[in-house]
Formats: structure tokens, sequence, C-alpha cells
């Protein structure tokens, strides 16, 4: 059966690509109607086993960091790059990287999965560790309502076999239930400094913890610019980390206590060794030149992102672009730039994007000036980026963020 | 120097989709005329403060809504006064609903609600959610963007606040949006509602300012509202 499977998927695959409609989910889709025990039976012969990640916010940079220092380790990582983290989507890359004799050459798989498609992937295939990240305000008209996702993420961690890392300092994922439980956290100075999803809404609520703390394998103690202090069993180990953000920073912490679970024997300093080189993924701070310029892209999905990527990058010496979309992947409602603070941000070159216009007046009301305001962002992009010598930050919302990377990634502009 | 006191209920539990903006566009737009503007945030089990020219309240999640029902029933009688004497008075979603006599969820279970408007909801087989435009007679085109469940019906008596345009209203039936009562505007319309029409926010604070002064005339002075009027009408060609 898996055999035939194999077939039929690259088959459609090939298909898919002569017609050129290229979706990377069609494959996927086919044998997920034809065969519902594929991913299963491939997934569970891996030796290491399966790993999900998941979170509102963060999952794909961590999803790389596990990738990324497991593979330095010599296992051999089977991770959704593309990142379309549905069921089907990873079937399609498993379709790909499976040779047609239904040999699939990997030790692990690291998936990032968004809430509801974690718990519709732990009903079809056993994982064994799950990592989790935050539970944060989404924009909203796409999961619904907090505590809602958090009753997906307990789902997921109902079906763990070996253990949940989860992240001590969110009270919606410091409380989900496991068989196994395994904490990242931060020192309590640290603590202070960050927005949690409920200080968010409470601007005078500083995030202090109510009872102690749960006992934390990783510790980010902390944070001064790029070099971060994580303690691990009483030993503090220092780090000149290459991504950006507090956030980034704090993830990694989760990210070093998955691998240590994964591979017990492996001392921290081994894994700590080679988190410094990693770098952005995929348009959550990676830096292009345009122009002889840095210009840096930040993804940007919901209220907590952006109110923890503001926290991280107010640099006046910057130039600053915001793109705001509200197609389907950006969500529809726009109302969450009501819950972000701005007012921290310098001054705004640019807005863009087809709400470009709501983006302005959402600054003009935190006393943010606005030099321009232009929907096309292909124009938006171009000017922004030659207007000065200054480096450059944009702030972007998913398809805005797809939009510009293609446009200062090209030949065009560098 | 005049200072407007806004009362905002429930600002814990009842802050969802950006409502906050609501409360930054009253008090900037008093600022930005000379005015004060003093936001009084108030939680369940708080003193029911004495000055409250402008009244708001959000929408919340159940959880949230579970937990201020029993305090708003306490402190209704005060707000329907206030309302009665035509305090102007905005709430949204979740609130409008429990400004209503009653809410039945979709188990049969009878929320009672404050009685300020003559109005009833029940939970609806399904979420209405997306943009949403209507034309209301005092303010024109009013844009939004809505995400409930509860379908809601006026009594005969009640005016509504607009007549939908694109998208489902009170109950995605009747054409109703909202409700309309002295100086009292419940509706569904987050977006939020206030930046993108600032007829509206000035609306309530010209009235406010009013009540403070019964022997003057209020003449509001003009802002420049151009990016307030080129995000309405971005806002309003989005399709639903």
């Amino acid at each position: 059966m898996e055999r035939l499977s194999i077939v039929l998927g690259k088959g459609v695959r090939a298909l898919a690509k002569i017609r050129g409609t290229g979706g990377s989910a069609l494959p996927g889709l086919v044998i997920e109607k034809t065969n519902p025990d594929f991913l299963r039976h491939i997934l569970s012969k891996l030796p290491y086993g399966v790993i999900v990640i998941s979170g509102t916010n963060g999952k794909t940079t961590t999803t790389k960091i596990v990738s990324e220092l497991l593979t330095k380790q010599g296992l051999k990582v089977f991770t959704n790059k593309t990142g379309s983290n549905f069921v089907r989507g990873v079937i399609s890359e498993v379709l790909e990287d499976i040779s047609i004799t239904g040999k699939f050459d990997y030790d692990i798989a690291v998936l990032e999965l968004d809430e509801a498609h974690a718990v519709k992937f732990c009903e079809k295939v056993p994982i064994n560790y799950a990592l989790i990240l935050n539970v944060q305000r989404d924009q909203l008209d796409r999961f619904g309502e907090i505590d809602h996702t958090a009753d997906l993420l307990q789902k997921v961690a109902n079906n763990v076999s070996k253990c949940a890392i989860l992240n001590r300092e969110d009270p919606r994922v410091s409380k989900i239930q496991a068989k196994n439980r395994k904490f990242f956290g931060l020192s309590e100075k640290l603590l202070k400094t960050f927005p949690s999803d409920d200080s968010l809404l409470d601007k005078d609520k500083e995030a202090i913890r109510k009872s102690k703390p749960q006992k934390a394998e990783v510790i980010l103690s902390k944070l001064k610019g790029q070099v971060a202090e994580y303690e691990i069993g009483g030993q503090k180990f220092s780090c000149d980390l290459t991504l950006k953000g507090v956030y980034n920073a704090f993830n990694a912490a989760g990210a070093l206590a998955l691998c240590m679970e994964v591979l017990p024997d492996v001392p921290a300093s081994e894994f700590i060794k080679y988190l410094d080189c990693i770098e952005s993924a995929f348009g959550r701070g990676e830096i292009f030149k345009v122009n002889g310029v840095d210009v840096e892209l930040l993804l940007v999905k919901n209220p907590a992102a952006f109110q923890l990527s503001l926290a991280s990058f107010t640099d006046p010496n910057y130039d600053y672009m915001i793109a705001i979309n509200d197609k389907t992947a950006d969500g529809h409602d726009v109302s969450w730039l009501w819950n972000v603070d701005f007012s921290k941000l310098p001054h705004v070159s640019y807005t863009t994007g087809i709400r470009a216009s709501d983006m302005a007046l959402r600054l003009k009301y935190d006393g943010i000036s606005v030099d321009f305001i232009r929907e096309d962002i292909a124009s938006a992009t171009s000017d922004f980026t030659t207007s000065s010598k200054k480096p450059k930050r944009i702030f972007a919302t998913y398809t805005a963020m797809l939009e510009i990377r293609k446009l200062i990634s090209g030949k065009s502009l560098i | 120097m005049t200072t407007i006191n806004i009362l905002h209920l429930y600002p814990h539990e009842m802050n969802l989709y950006g409502d906050h903006g609501n409360i930054l566009t009253l008090v900037r737009r008093l600022e930005w005329r000379g005015y004060k503007a003093k936001v009084i945030p108030y939680e369940p089990g708080d003193p029911f403060p004495r000055d409250v020219d402008i009244i708001f309240g959000g929408g919340g999640h159940d959880s949230g809504q579970n937990k201020i029902e029993e305090d708003l029933l306490e402190i209704g009688p005060k707000l329907k006064k206030l309302v009665e004497n035509e305090t102007p008075c905005l709430v949204i979603c979740g609130l409008y609903q429990l400004f209503g006599r009653s809410f039945k969820t979709s188990d049969g279970h009878m929320i009672r609600g404050a009685g300020i408007l003559n109005l009833e909801t029940e939970a609806g087989p399904e979420r209405l959610i997306g943009n949403i435009v209507i034309n209301s007679e005092t303010f024109g085109e009013v844009v939004g963007y809505e995400n409930h469940s509860g379908l809601t019906t006026l009594d005969n008596s009640e005016e509504c606040f607009g007549k939908v345009v694109s998208g489902a209203g009170n109950n995605g039936k009747d054409q109703g949006e909202g409700c309309f009562y002295k100086n009292c505007i419940g509706t569904y319309l987050h977006g939020p509602i206030l930046p993108k029409n600032p007829k509206v926010a000035d609306f309530l604070i010209e009235k406010a300012l009013a009540r403070k002064s019964p022997n003057t005339k209020i003449k509001l002075k003009a802002l420049d509202d151009t990016i307030e009027e080129s995000a309405h009408k971005s806002a309003a060609s989005r399709p639903r």
C-alpha cells in the first residue's frame, strides 16, 4: 500500500508541476484521501521519533533552531521547511524526499504545526515530543478565541509519548498537562521586560508571577545586546546570537531544552556552541542588502508578535516602513493593530499595503507621523529602500512580507 | 479647562478586537480640541464613579463575559439612569447584547441583561464574520468589522443604529444593525468603529460637552480628518 501511494503521490506531484499548478498540497491531498495511514507508517519508523512545535508566535524560527542544532549533532532531520503546516503539506514534503522504493532516510522529524493542524496531525501520527511556545491572540477571526487555542494545545500534549516542553512564563501554556513535562523560562529580571498576552491588554500590569514558578531546565537569564546567557542545571552559558529579538533568544531556550531531551547524552555546551551562528528564518528578521543598505524584514502576524518586535526594534537610527494587507493569510480584520502600542517608534517613512491608510490612522492616534501613505507595495518598497543611506526596517503582515521579500531579494534592486 | 470623564466598562475582560482604539479616539479628539479626558476603568466590584460623561463598553470572549454578568446586573440601574438622562454611550458586541434584556445561549440557558436597551439576543448557528457597511440616518455611511454569533432582535419601539448595506448586522434578516436609543449606541461594529467613523466619535463628544455645560452652545472645532476619511474609504471598498 505504501509503495502504491508513493508512486501515486509522486505521479500527482509531477503532473501538478507540468500543469504549472504548483500547489504544494495537491499530492498530499490525494494521498490523504486514498491512504490515510501513509504518514503514520512512514514517520513512526523514524528512530528518534517525531517532534511537533506549536504555539502562536515563533514556530518557524524555533523549528529552524531545533533542526539545525540536531543536525549539528549528526542527526538527519526531516522538517517542513516550506512552512506548509497542514497535514497534507507534510505529506507532500515526505513524498518529495522519499525514494520510489520507500526509503525515507531520516532519523527524526521536526515539524512546525499551527494549533488546529497540530491536533489533526496528532490524531493521525504518534508524536514523541512537543514544544509549546505560547498562546497569544492571533488576528482573532482565524482561530477565534484564545482559551479555545489553549484547549487545542492541551490535546496535542495528551498525545505526547516522551516529553512536552512548555513555556513556564505563559500562564495558559504552563498549566498544560502531559505525561512528562519539562519547562523553559526567563529570569525574574527579564520577565518584567517581556510583554505577555495579558499584560498587552492591561497596560499598567507588569508581568509578575502569581505563584512559585515551575522548575525550568533552561532559563534565559540575561540578554545584553546580542549576548544571551542561559542557565542550565546551575551552570551559566553565554552565547553571541545572530538571531535578533528578545523573543528569539527566549524561544532558543525552549529549543535547547527540547534538544537536551532528544539527545540526553550530549552536554548542553555542545548545543550552545552552535546556537550563535543560526540565522533568521524566511522573512522573520532576515536582512537583505539593497543599494548597499541593510534592509531588515520582520513578519508581524498579530498584536503580541508586533509588540515584541517593537520592544526589540525601535532604534532611531533606522528608517521604518509598515506594510499591512488584509488577505486571508493576514487576517481580514485589522482591528488588532489597535491592540499594539506604537508610541516607542521614532518615526515612520511609509505605510503601505491594502490597509496602508488604516495603519497611518493607527499611528496618528499614537502621535507618530508618517511621511507617505501608499497602498502599492512595489512602488513604496522601491522608493523607501532608495530614500536614504540609513539602514531600514520593514514590518509586514504575511502576504505583504512575501511580496516585499520577492522585491528586495530579487536582483533588480540590489 | 473642561474634563470629560469616560467610563470604560470592564476593560480587562471585555476588550477584544481592538476596542482600546475607541477609547484612544475619544481621548485624542478631546485633547486635540483643548479639552481634558479622564478614562475611568471600571472592573467588577469597583465603586461606581460619581461623574460619568461618556460610557464605553466592548466585547469579550465567553469566559470574560461570565465574569462580569453578575456585576453588570448590580450596576445596571445606575447605567440605565445615566442613559435615560441622555449620557452618551457606546456599547459594542458583548456589552451591546448585555445592555439588552436577555441572551439565550446555544444550550437554552438564559442570561439576564441590564435591560437598558429594549432588545433580546439568542445564540445563532454560525458566526457572522466580515467587513460590514451600514447606512445611518444620523451619521451616513458607517464602516466596521463584525464577528458575532448572537442574533439580536429589537422591540418594534426601538430604532436601529443603521441599515445594513453589506454584511449581516443584528440578525442577518431584518437589515437592521445596532440600536440607537437617546444618546446610546449599541452595535456589533468593531474595526474599531470610532477611528474610521469620526462623526460617531464627535457625536459622543459633543453630547458629553453639551450635558456638561447646558447653557452654552457647543460647536466642535473641525479637525483634519484626511487620514480618517481615507481609511474609511478603503474599509468600505473591501469585500465582505
